[in-house]
């Protein structure tokens, strides 16, 4: 008989706990009450081990996932998809190795990243039907890897906590940024991750955090933890409004990456209007 | 507020920090001195140096200049940088012949991220050993139709007029996009 319940009773924590030290094999799925369509989350595990994890949604396709984790650009990711659309993880984890463009370790621990984000997103879910299917595993065309469940639990924990400060720091995704108008000397040391670096490529006040969030693949999680460091280091402030009217032939995004139908996500406007670069001519004439 | 931007590239130590702290007003540079050398492999935790300044128009519109890593090892963050960019310069140090192929490899790459105009910044042209930039196009087989524009990266003028024939070309763009699209 399969172990059910509901999330408020009976935690991802506890729910793994007992998983690892029960040495069990099966898959435990997680549905959000809410029943969106990716509110789903599945975690597999062999004798007490997480060996595969993933979301409702179709992220977990090995060319998106390489693209996450920056193995293989946006338009690479597109174009394989849509080539080797049927065929699956394995099979194309074979061909992307034969083909050179990744290695066998990019893809293990591209999948492991992956996952791992999958796991960690759970900890921060406090309500959902729970069910575990035992001896039920993965098909064999999925990539699995072997992971100790301690250190999971232990790190989702750290980050369940960081989750709870930051969503009271950071309660509103739907706000936009801009760079400080007058940093401060702090500014002359401060170095920036790749993520960072992404998220500081899309400030902008006409794009909300969320927005940002989408564009770069980044979880509410992810995305509340670069923000808050980037507002504690004085780079960026919140943009006091955000407008919302932007016509179809000035939003713009990165060509590849995923959009928000409501307001289009806008690193800068490339369909720049002549008036504009007018502006910038005259202001720097008269630097 | 409207932002736009422009990414500033070329090799390592070609000017480019200097050539944004020149004409920014603000003094929001971190140099590529910071980066450490030791690592071999980019990991997942690796940061790379931040360099940008900022021109405010007015109220509404402000200009974001973006410096990219020079080290090729940092080149993933070139099309994260690229990204929406309203044109880009190369700078190229005048005087480090050994530095060229790079430069020529760094403008192929950003060419191929996007169709924005671009203009080759020919800096250190103060220096007694620095090449012209006409005996730069020769060697970098550039085509006669792109700019390059001599250079002194901390000269605010030659900052200037390094931005200017950057924006006319963009201007020019504009206007030949404008053409094409009233004859179809």
């Amino acid at each position: 008989m399969a172990l059910k319940g509901n999330l408020r009773d009976f935690s991802t924590t506890q729910l793994l706990n007992l998983i690892n030290l029960a040495r069990k094999t099966g898959t435990l799925t997680i549905q959000d009450e809410d029943a969106q369509p990716n509110a789903t989350a599945c975690m597999s595990f062999k004798e007490g081990k997480l060996i595969y994890a993933h979301t409702g949604d179709e992220s977990n396709n090995l060319a998106k996932i390489l693209e996450t984790t920056g193995k293989l650009t946006a338009e690479q990711a597109r174009v394989i998809q849509t080539k080797a659309k049927g065929t699956n993880n394995k099979q194309l984890g074979y061909l992307l190795i034969q083909a050179g463009l990744v290695t066998q370790q990019d893809i293990t621990q591209s999948v492991r990243h992956y996952i791992l984000e999958v796991v960690y997103k759970l900890f921060t879910w406090t309500e959902g039907l729970f069910r575990f299917d035992a001896n039920e595993l993965p098909a064999d065309h999925q990539i699995t890897i072997s992971i100790d469940l301690e250190s999971v639990i232990m790190e989702g924990s750290r980050r369940l906590k960081e989750w709870e400060i930051l969503q009271e720091e950071l309660p509103d995704l739907d706000v936009a940024l801009k760079f400080t108008d007058r940093p401060d000397a702090r500014l002359q040391n401060i170095n920036l991750t790749v993520e960072e670096w992404r998220v500081v490529s899309f400030v902008n006040p006409r794009n909300t955090i969320k927005q940002i969030a989408k564009a770069n693949n980044l979880s509410d999680f992810e995305i509340r933890r670069i923000v808050y460091g980037m507002l504690q280091a004085g780079l960026v402030e919140f943009s006091r409004s955000v407008k919302t009217a932007v016509s179809p032939s000035q939003a713009t995004a990165p060509t590849t990456k995923p959009q928000d139908t409501r307001q289009p996500i806008e690193q800068q406007p490339p369909a720049v209007k002549r008036s504009i670069v007018v502006r910038l001519i005259d202001r720097i004439r008269g630097i | 507020m409207q932002a736009v931007k422009m990414v500033i590239t070329g090799p390592f130590s070609a000017g480019k920090t200097r050539f944004i702290g020149t004409i920014s007003e603000i003094d929001v540079v971190s140099t590529e001195r910071r980066i450490t050398t030791s690592a071999e492999q980019i990991k997942d935790n690796t940061t790379v140096a931040m360099d940008f300044g900022r021109i405010t128009v007015d109220d509404d519109l402000v200009l974001y200049l973006f410096g990219t890593p020079g080290q090729r090892r940092f080149d993933f963050m070139w099309d994260i940088l690229s990204q929406g960019m309203l044109g880009f310069v190369v700078m190229i140090d005048s005087t480090k012949p050994e530095t060229f192929r790079e430069a020529k490899r760094i403008l192929e790459t950003f060419e191929s991220y996007a169709s924005t105009p671009y203009v080759i910044a020919a800096n250190k042209q103060d220096m007694e050993d620095a090449w012209e930039p006409e005996d730069l196009r020769i060697i970098l087989r550039l085509d006669s139709s792109i700019k390059i524009l001599p250079c002194i990266a901390g000269n605010k003028e030659s900052v200037k007029n390094v931005l200017l024939e950057l924006l006319y070309s963009i201007l020019e763009q504009i206007d030949q996009q404008e053409a094409q699209n009233q004859t179809d």
